[in-house]
């Protein structure tokens, strides 16, 4: 009942490019970074990147996940902001949504 | 440096346990399409992205669309290009051979896990290493135990595990906040993304906000210095300081 295996070629040419793009998009940030100027409008764009990216890592998550998640998030921002435990943050948001799901 | 990749390991246990349960839900589905658990392995130790793997193996038909497969997983990853820059402050002074080791095992958490201990003054590469030994660790236990034995968690969306994720860089987020000049690219970030996903395929939206958000600090300044390096061409550059002194 599987499906016909992949050739033993495919297969390692698949799983082969994919880690190679995926590394050197990894490493070629990295090095690129340090020929850009570290000075003025780059520094500062270099300095903000860290926080946007992580925003818009998560912006659309929340966004999607309705007032229920819209709620849970600002509960976990506003723990993390107060007790700065990551864990706990966490374990509070993630209680919320599920007592949410279990009961709405 | 053990120590220190100690510290990060445990740091990025919490989120470890969501990546596992993930990890399980991949494996599952591997299992499925027919992968060898030996392939799977395969796979989490030299690709380590979870949402590129994701793709990979529901594109996992034979024959194996390999090229439409990378380009696919070029495109999600597209973000580590940002990640990796992002990591130049933390990598300065390293040698190549361990920005080249270390950056393999450069996920989205242990990034921002790294990326927050560090604006606090804690963290180092041994710290991002251990970070990214942990995650591979437990999403390698993960998908391998879902290949055997299914999905660990059938229904992960039941216990929030989903939302483990969005807690996790909520959180995280919360502590790279630097103060009032946030507001401006901070929201526009946070709006270009949702705008971004809603439109656009894969990861586009990471890559979108992150740098649209970024470039309003950024922005006033390039103007400027791009005119004057425009005014001064190359040959008169050394007469610049006299120039300026004169002034």
């Amino acid at each position: 009942m599987t499906p016909a295996p992949a050739t033993d070629l495919s297969i390692a040419m698949a799983i082969a490019g994919a880690a190679l793009a995926t590394y050197s998009l990894r490493l070629g940030g990295l090095l690129l970074a340090e020929r850009l100027p570290k000075n003025g409008g780059f520094k500062r764009f270099m300095e903000t990147l860290p926080g946007t990216i992580l925003l818009a890592l998560v912006a659309p998550g929340i966004f999607s996940a309705g007032m229920l998640g819209g709620g849970a998030a600002l509960a976990t921002a506003l723990c993390a902001w107060k007790t700065r435990n990551l864990l706990l943050a966490m374990v509070v948001g993630m209680a919320i949504v599920a007592s949410g799901r279990l009961l709405l | 440096m053990i120590d220190e990749m100690r510290r990060g390991a445990l740091a990025n246990l919490p989120v470890g346990a969501s990546v596992a349960a993930y990890g399980s839900v991949l494996g599952m589905l591997a299992a499925q399409k027919g992968l060898t658990w030996a392939q799977l392995l395969a796979m989490n130790l030299t690709v380590f992205a979870g949402s590129a793997q994701f793709v990979m193996v529901e594109m996992w038909t034979p024959p194996l669309p390999v090229v439409e497969m990378t380009l696919a997983v070029l495109i999600i990853n597209m973000r580590y290009l940002l990640i990796g820059a992002s990591l130049n402050p933390l990598f300065q002074g390293k040698s190549l051979v361990q920005k080249a080791g270390i950056m393999h095992l450069v996920a989205d958490e242990n990034w921002a896990v790294t990326m927050a201990a560090y604006r606090n003054g804690g963290a180092t590469t041994g710290f991002l290493l251990g970070g990214g030994i942990c995650l591979c660790s437990v999403w390698s236990m993960g998908t391998l135990l879902g290949h055997q034995l299914g999905a660990l968690v059938v229904h992960p969306e039941r216990f929030a595990l989903d939302f483990a994720f969005v807690a996790v860089f909520t959180a995280l987020t919360v502590s790279m906040w630097r103060g009032k000049s946030d507001i401006a690219p901070w929201v526009t970030a946070a709006l270009l993304a949702v705008i971004a996903e809603r439109w656009l395929p894969g990861k586009w939206y990471i890559v979108i906000g992150g740098i649209g958000g970024a470039l309003i600090p950024a922005l006033p300044s390039v103007f400027k210095s791009r005119k004057k390096t425009h005014a001064k061409s190359p040959e008169t550059a050394p007469v610049k300081p006299i120039t300026e002194k004169t002034k």
